[in-house]
Protein backbone atom coordinates (compact mmCIF):
# COMPACT_ATOMS: atom_id res chain seq x y z
CA UNK A 1 0.00 0.00 0.00
CA UNK A 2 2.78 2.41 0.96
CA UNK A 3 6.33 2.14 -0.21
CA UNK A 4 9.21 4.49 0.39
CA UNK A 5 12.54 4.08 -1.34
CA UNK A 6 15.81 5.74 -0.33
CA UNK A 7 14.10 8.80 1.11
CA UNK A 8 16.50 11.57 1.99
CA UNK A 9 15.79 14.72 3.91
CA UNK A 10 18.11 17.38 5.32
CA UNK A 11 17.50 20.49 7.35
CA UNK A 12 20.30 22.82 6.31
CA UNK A 13 23.53 20.91 6.66
CA UNK A 14 21.95 18.34 8.99
CA UNK A 15 20.95 15.19 7.12
CA UNK A 16 18.10 13.65 9.10
CA UNK A 17 16.99 10.89 6.72
CA UNK A 18 19.85 9.19 4.91
CA UNK A 19 18.03 6.95 2.51
CA UNK A 20 15.10 5.36 4.34
CA UNK A 21 13.16 2.57 2.70
CA UNK A 22 10.05 0.92 4.05
CA UNK A 23 6.97 -0.87 2.92
CA UNK A 24 3.56 -1.11 4.57
CA UNK A 25 0.80 -3.45 3.43
CA UNK A 26 -2.92 -3.04 3.77
CA UNK A 27 -4.14 -3.71 7.31
CA UNK A 28 -0.66 -3.79 8.79
CA UNK A 29 0.36 -2.02 12.00
CA UNK A 30 3.96 -0.83 11.88
CA UNK A 31 5.71 0.73 14.86
CA UNK A 32 8.68 3.05 14.43
CA UNK A 33 11.05 3.08 17.33
CA UNK A 34 14.39 4.76 17.80
CA UNK A 35 16.23 7.31 19.87
CA UNK A 36 15.07 10.86 20.11
CA UNK A 37 16.23 12.79 17.07
CA UNK A 38 16.59 9.67 14.92
CA UNK A 39 14.13 11.10 12.39
CA UNK A 40 10.85 9.31 13.17
CA UNK A 41 8.75 12.46 13.07
CA UNK A 42 10.51 13.71 9.98
CA UNK A 43 9.84 10.42 8.21
CA UNK A 44 6.13 10.49 9.09
CA UNK A 45 5.84 14.09 7.92
CA UNK A 46 7.52 13.16 4.65
CA UNK A 47 5.08 10.27 4.13
CA UNK A 48 2.20 12.74 4.48
CA UNK A 49 3.94 15.28 2.21
CA UNK A 50 4.08 17.84 5.00
CA UNK A 51 7.82 17.87 4.32
CA UNK A 52 9.23 17.76 0.83
CA UNK A 53 11.79 15.00 0.40
CA UNK A 54 15.24 15.87 -0.98
CA UNK A 55 15.54 12.59 -2.82
CA UNK A 56 13.91 9.19 -3.10
CA UNK A 57 10.39 8.08 -4.01
CA UNK A 58 7.24 7.45 -2.06
CA UNK A 59 4.48 5.35 -3.57
CA UNK A 60 0.93 5.22 -2.28
CA UNK A 61 -0.90 2.39 -4.00
CA UNK A 62 0.37 2.75 -7.54
CA UNK A 63 0.81 6.47 -7.43
CA UNK A 64 4.17 8.13 -6.96
CA UNK A 65 3.23 10.85 -4.47
CA UNK A 66 6.65 12.50 -4.51
CA UNK A 67 5.77 13.63 -8.04
CA UNK A 68 5.22 17.40 -7.79
CA UNK A 69 2.30 17.19 -10.24
CA UNK A 70 0.03 15.17 -7.95
CA UNK A 71 -2.75 16.73 -5.87
CA UNK A 72 -1.28 16.79 -2.38
CA UNK A 73 -4.59 17.61 -0.74
CA UNK A 74 -6.06 14.49 -2.26
CA UNK A 75 -3.20 12.36 -0.88
CA UNK A 76 -3.62 13.91 2.56
CA UNK A 77 -7.33 13.10 2.56
CA UNK A 78 -6.32 9.45 2.38
CA UNK A 79 -3.39 9.57 4.81
CA UNK A 80 -4.34 10.87 8.24
CA UNK A 81 -1.80 12.05 10.78
CA UNK A 82 -1.96 12.80 14.50
CA UNK A 83 0.85 14.69 16.22
CA UNK A 84 2.24 14.64 19.71
CA UNK A 85 0.48 17.88 20.75
CA UNK A 86 -1.31 20.99 19.46
CA UNK A 87 -3.49 18.88 17.19
CA UNK A 88 -6.86 20.41 17.92
CA UNK A 89 -8.02 23.83 16.79
CA UNK A 90 -8.59 25.72 20.05
CA UNK A 91 -11.16 28.14 18.60
CA UNK A 92 -13.47 25.33 17.48
CA UNK A 93 -15.55 22.97 19.60
CA UNK A 94 -14.79 19.27 19.57
CA UNK A 95 -17.52 18.62 17.03
CA UNK A 96 -16.47 21.54 14.79
CA UNK A 97 -12.89 20.23 14.90
CA UNK A 98 -14.07 16.87 13.65
CA UNK A 99 -16.41 18.00 10.88
CA UNK A 100 -14.12 20.71 9.42
CA UNK A 101 -12.10 18.28 7.27
CA UNK A 102 -14.99 16.13 6.02
CA UNK A 103 -17.10 19.19 5.15
CA UNK A 104 -14.47 21.54 3.71
CA UNK A 105 -12.03 19.12 2.20
CA UNK A 106 -14.13 16.07 1.30
CA UNK A 107 -17.24 18.05 0.47
CA UNK A 108 -19.53 15.98 2.69
CA UNK A 109 -22.85 17.32 3.87
CA UNK A 110 -22.93 18.83 7.34
CA UNK A 111 -25.52 16.33 8.51
CA UNK A 112 -23.54 13.29 7.41
CA UNK A 113 -20.32 14.62 8.94
CA UNK A 114 -22.10 15.59 12.12
CA UNK A 115 -23.71 12.22 12.69
CA UNK A 116 -20.48 10.36 11.99
CA UNK A 117 -18.64 12.67 14.40
CA UNK A 118 -21.10 11.79 17.15
CA UNK A 119 -20.88 8.05 16.44
CA UNK A 120 -17.07 8.17 16.54
CA UNK A 121 -17.02 10.28 19.70
CA UNK A 122 -19.31 7.79 21.33
CA UNK A 123 -16.91 5.00 20.47
CA UNK A 124 -14.04 6.72 22.27
CA UNK A 125 -16.26 7.53 25.24
CA UNK A 126 -16.61 11.24 24.58
CA UNK A 127 -20.17 11.47 23.30
CA UNK A 128 -21.04 14.02 25.98
CA UNK A 129 -18.21 16.40 25.10
CA UNK A 130 -19.08 17.26 21.49
CA UNK A 131 -19.75 20.89 22.37
CA UNK A 132 -16.72 21.39 24.61
CA UNK A 133 -13.68 23.42 23.58
CA UNK A 134 -10.33 21.61 23.48
CA UNK A 135 -8.80 23.47 26.43
CA UNK A 136 -11.59 22.17 28.64
CA UNK A 137 -10.50 18.57 27.94
CA UNK A 138 -7.77 16.54 29.58
CA UNK A 139 -4.70 15.67 27.49
CA UNK A 140 -5.93 12.12 26.99
CA UNK A 141 -9.35 13.32 25.90
CA UNK A 142 -7.75 15.77 23.48
CA UNK A 143 -5.70 13.04 21.85
CA UNK A 144 -8.76 10.82 21.55
CA UNK A 145 -10.56 13.66 19.79
CA UNK A 146 -7.52 14.15 17.54
CA UNK A 147 -7.72 10.46 16.62
CA UNK A 148 -11.44 10.76 15.92
CA UNK A 149 -10.80 13.82 13.77
CA UNK A 150 -8.27 11.89 11.70
CA UNK A 151 -10.55 8.85 11.41
CA UNK A 152 -13.54 10.99 10.44
CA UNK A 153 -11.71 11.70 7.18
CA UNK A 154 -11.98 7.94 6.49
CA UNK A 155 -8.28 7.68 5.66
CA UNK A 156 -6.81 4.49 4.26
CA UNK A 157 -3.61 4.95 6.24
CA UNK A 158 -3.10 6.53 9.64
CA UNK A 159 0.23 8.01 10.78
CA UNK A 160 0.62 8.52 14.52
CA UNK A 161 3.56 10.48 15.87
CA UNK A 162 4.17 9.69 19.53
CA UNK A 163 0.64 10.62 20.33
CA UNK A 164 0.95 9.53 23.95
CA UNK A 165 4.34 11.02 24.80
CA UNK A 166 2.94 14.29 26.15
CA UNK A 167 0.49 12.48 28.44
CA UNK A 168 0.49 11.41 32.07
CA UNK A 169 0.85 7.65 32.50
CA UNK A 170 -2.74 7.59 33.75
CA UNK A 171 -4.03 8.96 30.44
CA UNK A 172 -1.90 6.90 28.07
CA UNK A 173 -4.03 3.79 28.48
CA UNK A 174 -7.24 5.37 27.25
CA UNK A 175 -5.53 6.56 24.05
CA UNK A 176 -3.85 3.21 23.42
CA UNK A 177 -7.25 1.50 23.79
CA UNK A 178 -8.51 3.50 20.84
CA UNK A 179 -5.55 2.33 18.76
CA UNK A 180 -6.21 -1.30 19.73
CA UNK A 181 -9.80 -0.86 18.47
CA UNK A 182 -8.61 0.64 15.20
CA UNK A 183 -6.26 -2.25 14.67
CA UNK A 184 -9.05 -4.73 15.28
CA UNK A 185 -11.07 -3.00 12.57
CA UNK A 186 -8.22 -3.45 10.12
CA UNK A 187 -6.91 0.12 9.91
CA UNK A 188 -3.44 0.42 8.42
CA UNK A 189 -1.27 2.29 10.89
CA UNK A 190 2.31 3.54 11.05
CA UNK A 191 3.12 4.85 14.50
CA UNK A 192 6.20 6.31 16.12
CA UNK A 193 6.22 5.45 19.78
CA UNK A 194 8.28 5.16 22.94
CA UNK A 195 5.78 2.73 24.50
CA UNK A 196 7.79 -0.45 24.00
CA UNK A 197 5.36 -2.89 25.65
CA UNK A 198 2.54 -1.46 23.57
CA UNK A 199 4.57 -1.63 20.37
CA UNK A 200 5.37 -5.24 21.14
CA UNK A 201 1.69 -6.00 21.70
CA UNK A 202 0.04 -4.31 18.70
CA UNK A 203 2.68 -4.16 16.01
CA UNK A 204 2.78 -6.60 13.16
CA UNK A 205 6.23 -5.30 12.41
CA UNK A 206 8.68 -3.00 14.13
CA UNK A 207 11.15 -0.70 12.41
CA UNK A 208 14.12 0.47 14.40
CA UNK A 209 15.62 3.75 13.23
CA UNK A 210 19.07 5.07 14.00
CA UNK A 211 21.42 7.48 12.26
CA UNK A 212 18.80 8.46 9.72
CA UNK A 213 18.25 4.93 8.52
CA UNK A 214 16.06 1.94 9.18
CA UNK A 215 18.58 -0.28 10.85
CA UNK A 216 16.42 -3.25 11.48
CA UNK A 217 12.89 -4.38 10.78
CA UNK A 218 11.02 -7.47 11.87
CA UNK A 219 8.15 -8.97 13.84
CA UNK A 220 8.11 -7.76 17.45
CA UNK A 221 9.05 -11.08 19.05
CA UNK A 222 12.12 -11.50 16.91
CA UNK A 223 13.22 -7.89 17.21
CA UNK A 224 12.71 -7.70 20.96
CA UNK A 225 14.19 -11.07 21.84
CA UNK A 226 16.85 -11.51 19.19
CA UNK A 227 17.85 -8.18 17.66
CA UNK A 228 20.30 -8.61 14.82
CA UNK A 229 21.96 -5.20 14.92
CA UNK A 230 24.04 -4.20 17.95
CA UNK A 231 22.47 -0.70 17.90
CA UNK A 232 19.01 -2.23 18.26
CA UNK A 233 20.20 -4.36 21.15
CA UNK A 234 21.69 -1.37 22.88
CA UNK A 235 18.57 0.78 22.38
CA UNK A 236 16.29 -1.96 23.69
CA UNK A 237 18.52 -2.57 26.68
CA UNK A 238 18.12 1.07 27.65
CA UNK A 239 14.35 1.01 27.20
CA UNK A 240 13.57 -2.20 28.97
CA UNK A 241 11.30 -1.50 31.88
CA UNK B 1 -28.93 19.45 49.62
CA UNK B 2 -28.44 22.09 52.29
CA UNK B 3 -24.90 23.32 52.84
CA UNK B 4 -23.24 22.43 56.08
CA UNK B 5 -23.14 24.84 59.03
CA UNK B 6 -19.43 25.43 58.42
CA UNK B 7 -20.04 26.29 54.74
CA UNK B 8 -22.80 28.75 55.70
CA UNK B 9 -20.44 30.40 58.16
CA UNK B 10 -17.75 30.70 55.47
CA UNK B 11 -20.19 32.29 53.07
CA UNK B 12 -21.37 34.75 55.71
CA UNK B 13 -17.78 35.71 56.30
CA UNK B 14 -17.10 36.12 52.56
CA UNK B 15 -20.13 38.39 52.15
CA UNK B 16 -19.08 40.44 55.15
CA UNK B 17 -15.53 40.81 53.78
CA UNK B 18 -16.80 41.77 50.30
CA UNK B 19 -19.03 44.47 51.85
CA UNK B 20 -16.16 45.90 53.85
CA UNK B 21 -13.89 46.00 50.85
CA UNK B 22 -16.57 47.68 48.76
CA UNK B 23 -17.06 50.35 51.40
CA UNK B 24 -13.34 51.04 51.57
CA UNK B 25 -13.16 51.40 47.79
CA UNK B 26 -16.08 53.84 47.64
CA UNK B 27 -14.81 56.01 50.48
CA UNK B 28 -11.26 56.21 49.13
CA UNK B 29 -12.50 57.10 45.64
CA UNK B 30 -14.69 59.87 47.03
CA UNK B 31 -11.84 61.25 49.13
CA UNK B 32 -9.38 61.29 46.21
CA UNK B 33 -11.83 62.80 43.70
CA UNK B 34 -13.18 65.28 46.25
CA UNK B 35 -9.63 66.36 47.07
CA UNK B 36 -8.82 66.92 43.41
CA UNK B 37 -11.97 68.93 42.78
CA UNK B 38 -11.32 70.99 45.89
CA UNK B 39 -7.73 71.69 44.84
CA UNK B 40 -8.73 72.81 41.35
CA UNK B 41 -11.64 74.93 42.61
CA UNK B 42 -9.33 76.55 45.15
CA UNK B 43 -6.79 77.58 42.54
CA UNK B 44 -6.64 81.33 41.87
CA UNK B 45 -7.26 80.98 38.12
CA UNK B 46 -10.28 78.66 38.43
CA UNK B 47 -13.02 81.24 37.78
CA UNK B 48 -11.32 82.25 34.52
CA UNK B 49 -10.80 78.65 33.44
CA UNK B 50 -14.40 77.79 34.21
CA UNK B 51 -15.53 80.72 32.13
CA UNK B 52 -13.43 79.81 29.05
CA UNK B 53 -13.59 76.00 29.16
CA UNK B 54 -16.70 75.03 31.04
CA UNK B 55 -19.22 77.72 30.22
CA UNK B 56 -22.63 76.09 30.45
CA UNK B 57 -24.33 78.63 28.23
CA UNK B 58 -21.73 78.26 25.47
CA UNK B 59 -21.90 74.49 25.76
CA UNK B 60 -25.66 74.47 25.31
CA UNK B 61 -25.39 76.74 22.31
CA UNK B 62 -22.76 74.70 20.50
CA UNK B 63 -23.98 71.21 21.43
CA UNK B 64 -26.46 70.63 18.55
CA UNK B 65 -23.92 71.69 15.93
CA UNK B 66 -21.14 69.56 17.36
CA UNK B 67 -23.50 66.61 17.66
CA UNK B 68 -24.50 66.93 14.03
CA UNK B 69 -20.89 67.26 12.94
CA UNK B 70 -19.85 64.30 15.09
CA UNK B 71 -22.18 62.10 13.08
CA UNK B 72 -19.76 62.74 10.20
CA UNK B 73 -16.87 61.50 12.38
CA UNK B 74 -18.84 58.33 13.09
CA UNK B 75 -19.55 57.78 9.41
CA UNK B 76 -15.93 58.36 8.46
CA UNK B 77 -14.89 55.93 11.15
CA UNK B 78 -17.31 53.19 10.18
CA UNK B 79 -16.55 53.36 6.47
CA UNK B 80 -12.78 53.61 6.95
CA UNK B 81 -12.84 50.69 9.36
CA UNK B 82 -14.28 48.33 6.75
CA UNK B 83 -11.72 49.37 4.13
CA UNK B 84 -8.89 49.15 6.66
CA UNK B 85 -9.81 45.58 7.56
CA UNK B 86 -9.93 44.55 3.92
CA UNK B 87 -6.56 46.17 3.16
CA UNK B 88 -4.96 44.86 6.35
CA UNK B 89 -6.07 41.24 5.93
CA UNK B 90 -4.93 41.27 2.31
CA UNK B 91 -1.54 42.82 3.05
CA UNK B 92 -0.93 40.60 6.09
CA UNK B 93 -1.70 37.44 4.12
CA UNK B 94 0.44 38.51 1.16
CA UNK B 95 3.32 39.06 3.54
CA UNK B 96 3.10 35.61 5.18
CA UNK B 97 2.31 33.44 2.15
CA UNK B 98 5.44 31.43 1.29
CA UNK B 99 4.93 31.66 -2.48
CA UNK B 100 8.04 32.66 -4.44
CA UNK B 101 5.83 33.60 -7.39
CA UNK B 102 4.35 36.40 -5.30
CA UNK B 103 7.75 37.98 -4.61
CA UNK B 104 7.06 41.28 -6.41
CA UNK B 105 3.71 41.70 -4.67
CA UNK B 106 5.27 40.80 -1.34
CA UNK B 107 7.89 43.47 -1.90
CA UNK B 108 5.16 46.00 -2.63
CA UNK B 109 3.30 45.01 0.52
CA UNK B 110 6.45 45.41 2.59
CA UNK B 111 7.17 48.83 1.12
CA UNK B 112 3.57 49.86 1.74
CA UNK B 113 3.66 48.93 5.43
CA UNK B 114 7.08 50.50 5.95
CA UNK B 115 6.15 53.77 4.28
CA UNK B 116 2.72 54.28 5.76
CA UNK B 117 3.60 53.10 9.25
CA UNK B 118 6.46 55.58 9.24
CA UNK B 119 4.55 58.60 7.91
CA UNK B 120 2.60 60.72 10.40
CA UNK B 121 -1.11 60.28 9.70
CA UNK B 122 -1.61 64.01 9.34
CA UNK B 123 0.93 64.12 6.48
CA UNK B 124 -0.90 61.30 4.71
CA UNK B 125 -4.10 63.30 5.15
CA UNK B 126 -2.47 66.37 3.60
CA UNK B 127 -0.90 64.43 0.73
CA UNK B 128 -4.12 62.64 -0.18
CA UNK B 129 -6.48 65.50 0.63
CA UNK B 130 -4.63 68.13 -1.38
CA UNK B 131 -2.43 66.05 -3.67
CA UNK B 132 -4.97 63.73 -5.27
CA UNK B 133 -7.37 66.48 -6.41
CA UNK B 134 -4.37 68.49 -7.65
CA UNK B 135 -3.51 65.68 -10.04
CA UNK B 136 -6.71 66.50 -11.88
CA UNK B 137 -7.00 62.97 -13.24
CA UNK B 138 -10.43 61.83 -14.31
CA UNK B 139 -11.87 58.99 -12.23
CA UNK B 140 -10.10 59.91 -9.01
CA UNK B 141 -12.45 60.79 -6.18
CA UNK B 142 -12.84 64.49 -5.45
CA UNK B 143 -15.28 64.27 -2.56
CA UNK B 144 -13.58 65.24 0.67
CA UNK B 145 -15.33 62.39 2.45
CA UNK B 146 -13.75 59.74 0.22
CA UNK B 147 -10.36 61.42 0.18
CA UNK B 148 -10.48 61.35 3.99
CA UNK B 149 -11.47 57.69 4.02
CA UNK B 150 -8.62 56.87 1.62
CA UNK B 151 -6.07 58.71 3.74
CA UNK B 152 -7.14 56.98 6.96
CA UNK B 153 -7.27 53.62 5.21
CA UNK B 154 -3.75 53.96 3.83
CA UNK B 155 -2.34 54.98 7.17
CA UNK B 156 -4.21 52.57 9.44
CA UNK B 157 -4.18 49.71 6.95
CA UNK B 158 -0.42 49.49 7.42
CA UNK B 159 -0.70 49.39 11.22
CA UNK B 160 -3.50 46.89 11.36
CA UNK B 161 -1.78 44.68 8.75
CA UNK B 162 1.26 44.42 11.00
CA UNK B 163 -0.84 43.58 14.04
CA UNK B 164 -2.62 40.85 12.08
CA UNK B 165 0.61 39.50 10.65
CA UNK B 166 2.05 39.18 14.14
CA UNK B 167 -1.11 37.30 15.15
CA UNK B 168 -0.82 34.94 12.19
CA UNK B 169 2.83 34.20 12.93
CA UNK B 170 2.05 33.51 16.58
CA UNK B 171 -0.20 30.55 15.80
CA UNK B 172 1.65 27.28 16.50
CA UNK B 173 3.08 25.67 13.33
CA UNK B 174 1.42 22.36 14.17
CA UNK B 175 -1.90 24.11 13.59
CA UNK B 176 -0.83 24.66 9.99
CA UNK B 177 0.26 21.06 9.68
CA UNK B 178 -2.99 19.83 11.23
CA UNK B 179 -5.06 21.87 8.81
CA UNK B 180 -3.10 20.79 5.75
CA UNK B 181 -3.09 17.18 6.98
CA UNK B 182 -6.90 17.21 6.84
CA UNK B 183 -6.59 17.90 3.13
CA UNK B 184 -7.52 21.56 3.51
CA UNK B 185 -5.86 23.82 0.97
CA UNK B 186 -3.54 26.63 2.05
CA UNK B 187 -6.37 29.14 1.70
CA UNK B 188 -8.86 27.00 3.62
CA UNK B 189 -6.36 26.44 6.41
CA UNK B 190 -5.72 30.18 6.58
CA UNK B 191 -9.40 31.00 6.62
CA UNK B 192 -10.78 28.35 8.95
CA UNK B 193 -7.83 27.53 11.19
CA UNK B 194 -5.20 30.27 11.33
CA UNK B 195 -7.00 33.60 10.85
CA UNK B 196 -9.69 33.03 13.50
CA UNK B 197 -7.01 32.21 16.06
CA UNK B 198 -4.84 35.14 14.95
CA UNK B 199 -7.70 37.64 15.15
CA UNK B 200 -8.70 36.40 18.59
CA UNK B 201 -5.18 36.82 19.83
CA UNK B 202 -4.76 40.35 18.54
CA UNK B 203 -8.31 41.55 19.22
CA UNK B 204 -7.33 43.85 22.11
CA UNK B 205 -4.50 45.69 20.26
CA UNK B 206 -6.68 45.73 17.13
CA UNK B 207 -9.55 47.44 18.94
CA UNK B 208 -7.04 49.79 20.45
CA UNK B 209 -6.06 50.83 16.94
CA UNK B 210 -9.72 51.41 16.17
CA UNK B 211 -10.16 53.64 19.20
CA UNK B 212 -7.22 55.60 17.89
CA UNK B 213 -8.80 55.71 14.43
CA UNK B 214 -11.98 57.13 15.89
CA UNK B 215 -9.99 60.02 17.34
CA UNK B 216 -7.95 60.54 14.19
CA UNK B 217 -11.06 61.26 12.15
CA UNK B 218 -10.55 64.73 13.69
CA UNK B 219 -7.40 65.11 11.56
CA UNK B 220 -9.65 65.38 8.53
CA UNK B 221 -10.73 68.83 9.70
CA UNK B 222 -7.42 70.01 8.24
CA UNK B 223 -8.52 69.30 4.68
CA UNK B 224 -11.82 71.09 5.21
CA UNK B 225 -14.23 68.39 6.34
CA UNK B 226 -16.73 69.99 8.68
CA UNK B 227 -16.61 67.44 11.46
CA UNK B 228 -16.82 67.93 15.23
CA UNK B 229 -13.39 69.49 15.75
CA UNK B 230 -13.90 71.90 12.85
CA UNK B 231 -17.24 73.03 14.29
CA UNK B 232 -15.64 73.52 17.68
CA UNK B 233 -12.89 75.62 16.07
CA UNK B 234 -15.41 77.84 14.37
CA UNK B 235 -17.34 78.20 17.60
CA UNK B 236 -14.20 79.07 19.51
CA UNK B 237 -13.45 81.80 16.98
CA UNK B 238 -16.88 83.23 17.64
CA UNK B 239 -16.95 83.07 21.47
CA UNK B 240 -13.21 83.60 22.07
CA UNK B 241 -13.42 80.67 24.51
CA UNK B 242 -12.74 76.95 24.43
CA UNK B 243 -15.94 75.36 25.67
CA UNK B 244 -16.67 74.13 22.15
CA UNK B 245 -13.49 72.02 22.23
CA UNK B 246 -14.46 70.51 25.54
CA UNK B 247 -17.85 69.57 24.14
CA UNK B 248 -16.20 67.96 21.10
CA UNK B 249 -13.78 66.11 23.37
CA UNK B 250 -16.72 64.79 25.37
CA UNK B 251 -18.22 63.33 22.19
CA UNK B 252 -14.98 61.56 21.32
CA UNK B 253 -14.67 60.17 24.83
CA UNK B 254 -18.23 58.92 24.96
CA UNK B 255 -17.87 57.29 21.53
CA UNK B 256 -14.75 55.34 22.49
CA UNK B 257 -16.22 53.92 25.68
CA UNK B 258 -18.45 51.31 23.98
CA UNK B 259 -15.44 50.15 21.95
CA UNK B 260 -13.35 49.83 25.09
CA UNK B 261 -16.04 47.84 26.91
CA UNK B 262 -16.49 45.69 23.82
CA UNK B 263 -12.77 44.87 23.90
CA UNK B 264 -13.05 43.80 27.53
CA UNK B 265 -16.09 41.70 26.75
CA UNK B 266 -14.41 39.93 23.82
CA UNK B 267 -11.30 39.18 25.81
CA UNK B 268 -13.25 37.71 28.69
CA UNK B 269 -15.55 35.72 26.44
CA UNK B 270 -12.79 34.07 24.43
CA UNK B 271 -10.87 33.29 27.61
CA UNK B 272 -13.93 31.71 29.15
CA UNK B 273 -14.83 29.76 26.04
CA UNK B 274 -11.39 28.29 25.56
CA UNK B 275 -10.77 27.57 29.21
CA UNK B 276 -13.77 25.60 30.16
CA UNK B 277 -17.50 25.23 30.53
N1 LIG C 1 11.95 21.89 10.86
C1 LIG C 1 13.18 21.51 11.24
N2 LIG C 1 14.23 22.33 11.06
C2 LIG C 1 15.47 21.96 11.42
N3 LIG C 1 15.77 20.79 11.99
C3 LIG C 1 14.78 19.91 12.20
C4 LIG C 1 13.43 20.23 11.85
N4 LIG C 1 12.65 19.18 12.18
C5 LIG C 1 13.46 18.27 12.73
N5 LIG C 1 14.75 18.68 12.74
C6 LIG C 1 15.91 17.92 13.23
O1 LIG C 1 15.82 16.65 12.67
C7 LIG C 1 16.24 15.67 13.59
C8 LIG C 1 15.22 14.56 13.66
O2 LIG C 1 14.03 15.09 14.21
P1 LIG C 1 12.73 14.22 14.42
O3 LIG C 1 11.75 15.11 15.04
O4 LIG C 1 12.36 13.58 13.14
O5 LIG C 1 13.21 13.11 15.45
P2 LIG C 1 12.36 12.03 16.23
O6 LIG C 1 12.94 10.72 15.91
O7 LIG C 1 10.93 12.21 15.94
O8 LIG C 1 12.67 12.38 17.73
P3 LIG C 1 11.73 12.32 19.00
O9 LIG C 1 11.70 10.91 19.45
O10 LIG C 1 12.41 13.20 19.99
O11 LIG C 1 10.39 12.87 18.59
C9 LIG C 1 16.49 16.37 14.90
O12 LIG C 1 17.87 16.50 15.06
C10 LIG C 1 15.86 17.72 14.72
O13 LIG C 1 16.60 18.70 15.39
MG1 LIG D 1 9.29 12.98 17.06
Amino acid sequence: MLRAESVRKSFGAHEVLKGVSLQVSEGEVVCLIGASGSGKSTLLRCLNLLEQVDDGDIWFDDREITDPRIDVDDVRRQIGIVFQAYNLFPHLSVEQNIVLGPVRSRGESREAAHSRALTLLDRVGLAGRAGAYPDALSGGQQQRVALVRAIAMQPRLLLLDEITSALDPMLIGEVLDVIRDLRREGMTIVMATHEMPFAREVADRILFMADGQVVESGPPEQLFTAPRDPRTAEFLARHRG
Amino acid sequence: MTPSERQLERERYRRHRARNRGAVAVVSTLVVLGGLVFLVAQSPGWPRVRETYFNVGDARAVLPDVAKAFWLNIRLFLVAEVFILVVAVTVAIIRVVPAPALAPIKLLATIYTDVFRGTPTILVVFLIGFGVPALGLAGLPTSLFWLGVIALTLSYGAYVAEVLRAGILSVHPTQWASGRALGLSYGQTMRHVILPQAVRRVAPPLLNDFVSLQKDTALLSTIGLVEALRVAQVDSGRTFAFTGYVVAAAFFIVATIPLARFTDYLTVRSLRRENGI
